[in-house]
């Protein structure tokens, strides 16, 4: 499949926005980040608010009609991508509202972050599902795709959280361990989804012409000359040929960098940082590949 | 609204004889004539004098060698595709905007271009690769079925299918209720075992394709023709070449 620089920026800008949105109202009670004071509401506030914002305009830009965008609120009854843009919604008026709450009342109650939280864990998961509920792209279409979003989704938001609250304060130690292990286990679940999905796709060039009882297919005669539309965007190669190379990338900036620099400099703002920046340069990798190496099963048409 | 309706008892379609098609494109043609001045935007074309020249069709004929394990002969089959106006069509399910819908009277399934946002989430979700995003407009097209000819009452009665099944030269191409048992395009599909393509994929297609009919081997049809040739009766100079020499032998 054709990796959209926007569609990439966008699950995986948002992805992280929306794991930290869930993480600050139920890391606040368990005291792994204070919110004090004007500056720091801000800052955690924008933050969440620029990474989830940006991903969803940039999920805009691959549109063909941009300017029909608002249409896509309305089928979040049948429709994924729909359900995603509604949520979205829905939840960052509801982290708004309680950041607002939380600066002008006091500590907003448990049942109101367990709300946000999951609001934003629900918006994650649609954004994942708006891809494994393909049956046309095998890989794709795996229970562990959701799981390997909302991990990754997780993971940066905690390290997120730590570089935000060396920021605003002081660094808690659990908040630190539980970033780095996070992130391990959303790395072991990516790489069991490599392993794993996609091998139990059955079409073949023999289902797809129903040829299959006469004996073997082979494409004689293409049916146009040059590219069409579904090769353009289901037939991209680039990816899959250097799979390899980008897996160490990815693996690199998004596992092994971010996992040093939380180790070493666990409490130092820089080094979070950066170590967040790595971890969503690795994801941009991870991500490109999940479109890249993904095959459809028209191109058996073709091939 | 982009759920599907619940089935209905008319399900238009078209039946596609695989034994028939010699794969002359002129179905292709024919829809993209009929198709780029008829339902919505025009089918635009890119760079159509060039070297790479593209454009968006709603109907597209491949062809295959198959090695027929049974004759022992390869033999060629080309196979026109379009929509397959599926039963459980997942791009009207994925549409975000209810700009691909399944009409619950006929069971077409269309895209209302006002509404289409231009994601392409339909033509990913497709096994078939059925719908195209047009290259001017930025709107999926697809297949109507040529909805604006089987109900128009200004065409002649025999006009009224759609513009691949009435320019087909060979008849390999039929258009009808697939949902009334008793139909000509029913009875075909009962009588040839017409196949639904990649039922793996579970979208119920409404269109059936035709297989290949079985054919003799190679050892077989060589045979025949020897007997064939064997068995002739020679005639005019042959014959009294023939009936001279019998008698100059003797008459054996």
């Amino acid at each position: 499949m054709r990796p959209a620089f926007s569609i990439i920026f966008f699950t995986v800008m948002s992805g992280f926005g929306f794991g930290l949105a869930a993480l600050v109202p139920l890391g606040l009670p368990l005291g792994l980040i204070a919110i004090d004071g004007l500056f720091a509401t801000l800052l955690i506030l924008g933050t969440i608010l620029v990474f989830s914002g940006a991903g969803l305009l940039s999920s805009t830009f691959h549109l063909g009609h941009p300017e029909r965008a608002w249409r896509a609120l309305t089928q979040w009854r049948s429709s994924w991508l729909s359900r995603e843009g509604v949520l979205a919604i829905i939840t960052l008026d509801a982290v708004c509202a309680w950041f607002a709450y939380h600066y002008f009342v006091g500590a907003p109650p448990l049942w109101a972050g367990l709300i946000v939280a999951a609001l934003s864990l629900f918006t994650i998961y649609c954004t994942a599902m708006i891809y494994a509920s393909l049956r046309t792209v095998a890989r794709w279409y795996h229970p562990l795709t959701p799981i390997s979003y909302l991990a990754f989704g997780v993971a940066s938001g905690l390290i997120g959280l730590a570089a935000l609250s060396a920021m605003t304060g002081a660094v808690p130690p659990l908040l630190v361990v539980a970033a780095s292990w996070s992130l391990v286990g959303a790395w072991t679940v990516k790489l069991i989804w490599w392993q794993v999905a996609g091998r139990d796709s059955h079409s073949t060039r023999e289902s797809a012409t129903g040829l299959g009882k006469i004996g073997k297919v082979q494409p004689l005669m293409p049916p146009h000359t040059s590219e069409n539309y579904l090769q353009h965007e289901m037939g991209f190669q680039i990816g899959r040929k250097h799979a390899r190379s980008l897996r160490i990338m990815a693996l690199s900036f998004g596992g092994a960098l971010p996992l040093v620099l939380l180790s070493a400099l666990p409490f130092s703002a820089t080094a979070l940082a950066i170590a967040l920046a790595a971890t969503l340069v690795g994801l941009f990798f991870e991500r490109w590949l999940f479109f890249a190496e993904a095959k459809h099963v028209v191109m058996n048409y073709y091939r | 609204m982009t759920s599907l309706p619940e089935p209905q008892a008319i399900k238009l379609g078209l039946v596609i004889d695989l034994d028939i098609c010699v794969g002359c494109h002129a179905c292709v043609v024919n829809c993209k004539e009929w198709n780029t001045s008829g339902y919505g935007a025009p089918l635009a074309d890119e760079n159509a004098y060039g070297d790479a020249p593209s454009g968006s069709w709603l109907n597209r004929v491949h062809s295959y060698e198959v090695e027929d394990t049974a004759s022992d002969m390869s033999r060629t089959v080309h196979f026109p595709k379009s929509c397959l106006h599926c039963e459980d069509a997942p791009c009207v399910t994925v549409c975000p905007t209810g700009a691909s819908y399944k009409r619950a009277e006929d069971g077409i399934v269309l895209v209302n271009e006002d509404w289409c946002i231009g994601c392409g989430l339909c033509a990913w979700s497709c096994p078939y690769g059925a719908r195209e995003m047009d290259p001017a407009e930025q709107v999926m097209k697809k297949c109507t079925l040529c909805v604006d000819r089987i109900y128009n009452e200004n065409l002649p009665e025999e006009d009224r299918q759609p513009a691949c099944v009435r320019t087909c030269p060979t008849n390999a191409r039929h258009f009808g209720d697939l949902g009334d048992p008793n139909s000509e395009v029913s009875l075909l599909v009962a009588a040839r075992g017409g196949m639904d393509l990649m039922p793996e994929q579970q979208t119920k297609p409404v269109n059936k394709y035709l297989p290949p009919r079985p054919r003799p081997s190679v050892e077989e049809q060589s045979a025949s023709l020897v007997a064939m040739a064997e068995a002739a009766q020679p005639a005019g100079f042959w014959k009294w070449v023939d009936t001279t020499l019998d008698k100059l032998s003797g008459g054996q």
